[in-house]
């Protein structure tokens, strides 16, 4: 509808160019305009275009690439390129805690971390992938964020530490507050 | 405006403590007359001042772009924020105290951002719709700008704005301090939903995915109806292009809905089946309640409003007759009416609605107050046209309790003390 009417709005230019004194005698164009009537200026994108640009992975793992990663390498991966920010096996330090609160999220503070709260195992990879580490953000290769996320995992004990993470084996973790999330769109239970 | 009504009834009071009502600002001479009378205002003899030498002489000179007055200096964004070690990632509060109207002029717009401000060159900049299309899609930023747009004065609200409202004591901070992740612009673009219909969306879509082209590169799940309904790809914000701290050269605009889920420096949209559970809409932007469960996607901002003038930072100057302003929004539609109470909400007036009142926009209200000199307590409730109402901070803590940290819209209660200074109470 909304579409209909600024495209009128583009018709009422070329109005203009007609006399003043002559009305438009025309049929109103606006119902009549065909969904798909804009101007049309998209460029069709390649697979190879999107296949670069399209990061982000869903909650039943699709989006998920090769490669694979377990705790013991990502300890490593840690070190280096985590620890100084997150501290020491995911403590905390001048930025978020990544580990522990579990089970508080019922109690009176919640402590909120990858293990006490995050749905979903796929977005802890979707997460670091795309937006860490924070000063050097999308520099880590597909292994290296397979190996930091089952580390992470380990640490908060939802995996073992030779739990090989893949494109398989991480969309199956079960987070341990998965089922505590209810959704509000299109209703809210609570509003 | 109504002249015909006779001074007296013009004064009458609305509600306890000196609400008045607010023709006694409409009534021109009248008004001064009766207000004199009444011996609310004291008719002072100016003492005449010599005209400055500044008129004598030319002024500055003319400019490619404009800047404010320097006496305006101290105008400026509110509780500059970012998380330890960063300078780019947390929030800038807009100063509301300090404002009046409607709209937030572009440089003094909150910011919320989580990996800082890219500079994005629009030269090179595209947009990339696919996912469940019928034909993936890129637009160039000179393609984009020839489709038709349309413009909108509505606001933007950070869901995580008044969050220290859930503070055990109430925090001393003027308006903006308080709720400033909050302004409303002219918001012009092209309506997503034209774009779609380009690529044609499978019938199976319900959400889609939106990504910034920030470090963080940003992402939320927003729902396709909303998509189709009212979204925007802003291009210009109050009339020229948009800030770079507001997404330049493109963001998502989507009216009412909380503020993170509107992408700014939008790079991608991927139509999908499902929400596709990004860190931002499940570790952040979730409501826990008190039995631990939390929602997901609360996207409407709720209906709320705030006293401007007076507040912590505008005192009061003495007895005698003032106009309260504050601000009214509600991402459900229009605001339906605003009541106003300065004796602590024992008696409530209407305010007056100052136009335009426009969908999903800043609602300027305004009343008249004939404050004589006690201590009292103002506050502001606002009623959508849903018909929803914004609580009292008791209401909104036994419904939602003490856990969550977003879509806090209790109304705010200021305290003006005898020497006419104004603070933060709860009760
Ligand atoms: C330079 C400091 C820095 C480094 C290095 C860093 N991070 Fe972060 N990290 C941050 C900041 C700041 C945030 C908060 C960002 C926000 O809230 O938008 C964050 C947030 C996170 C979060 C989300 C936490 C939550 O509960 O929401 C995860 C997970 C994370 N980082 C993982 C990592 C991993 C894994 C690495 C190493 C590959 C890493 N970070 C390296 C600064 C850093």
């Amino acid at each position: 509808m909304l579409k209909y009417l600024c495209l009128i709005g583009m018709l009422g230019l070329a109005l203009q160019l007609l006399p003043v004194t002559q009305a438009y005698e025309g049929p109103d164009l606006g119902p009549d305009l065909g969904p798909d009537l804009g101007p049309d200026l998209g460029i069709e994108a390649t697979p190879e275009q999107i296949a670069a640009w399209d990061i982000s992975i869903a909650p039943d793992g699709e989006g998920l690439p090769s490669g694979s990663g377990t705790a013991i390498t990502g300890a490593a991966v840690y070190a280096i390129r985590c620890l100084a920010c997150h501290g020491h096996e995911g403590a905390g330090s001048l930025n978020n805690r990544l580990v522990g609160g579990h089970g508080s999220m019922s109690g009176s503070t919640p402590i909120r971390t990858v293990g006490s709260y995050w749905p979903y195992a796929t977005t802890v990879f979707d997460y670091i992938r795309r937006a860490m580490p924070y000063n050097l953000s999308g520099t880590l290769t597909n292994e290296e964020t397979y190996a930091v996320t089952a580390y992470l995992l380990f640490l908060n004990g939802i995996i073992d530490e030779d739990e090989i993470m893949d494109a398989q084996t991480l969309a199956q973790v079960q987070m341990p507050n998965r089922d505590n999330f209810v959704l509000a769109y299109p209703d809210n239970p609570d509003p | 405006m109504d002249n015909s009504e006779s001074d007296s009834s013009a004064l009458q009071a609305v509600a306890g403590n000196g609400l008045l009502h607010r023709r006694i600002f409409l009534t021109r001479g009248a008004t001064l007359l009766s207000a004199t009378g009444l011996g609310l205002l004291t008719p002072k003899l100016a003492t005449a001042q010599a005209l400055p030498e500044l008129s004598n002489v030319p002024g500055a000179a003319l400019s490619g772009y404009g800047t404010r007055s320097e006496f305006e200096g101290s105008v400026k964004r509110n509780n500059i924020l970012s998380y330890p070690g960063t300078t780019g990632s947390g929030g800038s509060w807009t100063p509301l105290e300090s404002l009046e109207g409607i709209i937030t002029p572009s440089a003094l717009h909150f910011e919320r951002h989580h990996s800082g401000i890219p500079a994005i060159n629009p030269d090179t900049h595209q947009l990339l719709i696919h996912g469940m299309v019928k034909r993936p899609l890129l637009f160039s930023m000179d393609a984009l700008c020839r489709y038709p747009m349309v413009s909108r004065i509505q606001f933007i609200e950070c869901s995580g704005n008044s969050r220290v409202g859930w503070a055990p004591e109430p925090v001393q901070k003027s308006s903006g301090g308080l709720h400033g992740l909050l302004s409303c612009s002219e918001w012009t673009g092209v309506p997503l939903s034209i774009l779609l219909d380009e690529a044609g969306v499978d019938p199976q879509a319900q959400w889609l995915l939106a990504e910034g082209a920030d470090s963080a590169a940003m992402t939320r799940s927003v729902p396709l109806a909303k998509a189709m309904d009212d979204t925007l790809i802003a291009v210009y914000q109050n009339g020229e292009k948009l800030r770079p701290s507001n997404g330049y050269p493109i963001r998502l605009f989507l009216p009412g809905y909380e503020g993170n889920a509107s992408v700014k420096w939008l790079r991608r949209i991927k139509v999908t089946a499902g929400p596709t559970m990004t860190r931002d809409e499940t570790a952040e932007y979730t409501d826990t309640r008190p039995d631990g469960s939390s929602l997901m996607f609360t996207f409407p901002m709720d209906v709320k409003s705030i006293i401007t003038a007076p507040s912590l930072g505008r005192p009061m100057q003495g007895a005698g007759l003032y106009e309260i302003s504050g601000l009214a929004w509600s991402g459900a539609g229009r605001i339906a009416g605003v009541d106003v109470s300065v004796d602590g909400g024992q008696t409530w007036g209407r305010a007056a609605l100052t136009e335009p009142v426009f969908d999903k926009a800043f609602t300027r209200f305004r009343a008249a107050w004939r404050w004589n000199g006690g201590p009292a307590i103002i506050m502001s409730r606002a009623i959508d046209e849903s018909g929803a109402v914004q609580p009292s901070r008791e209401q909104f803590i036994a419904s939602k309790g003490l856990k969550r940290s977003y879509h806090y819209n209790a109304i705010q209660n200021w305290k003006v003390a005898p020497n006419g200074e104004v603070s933060n109470v709860y009760a």
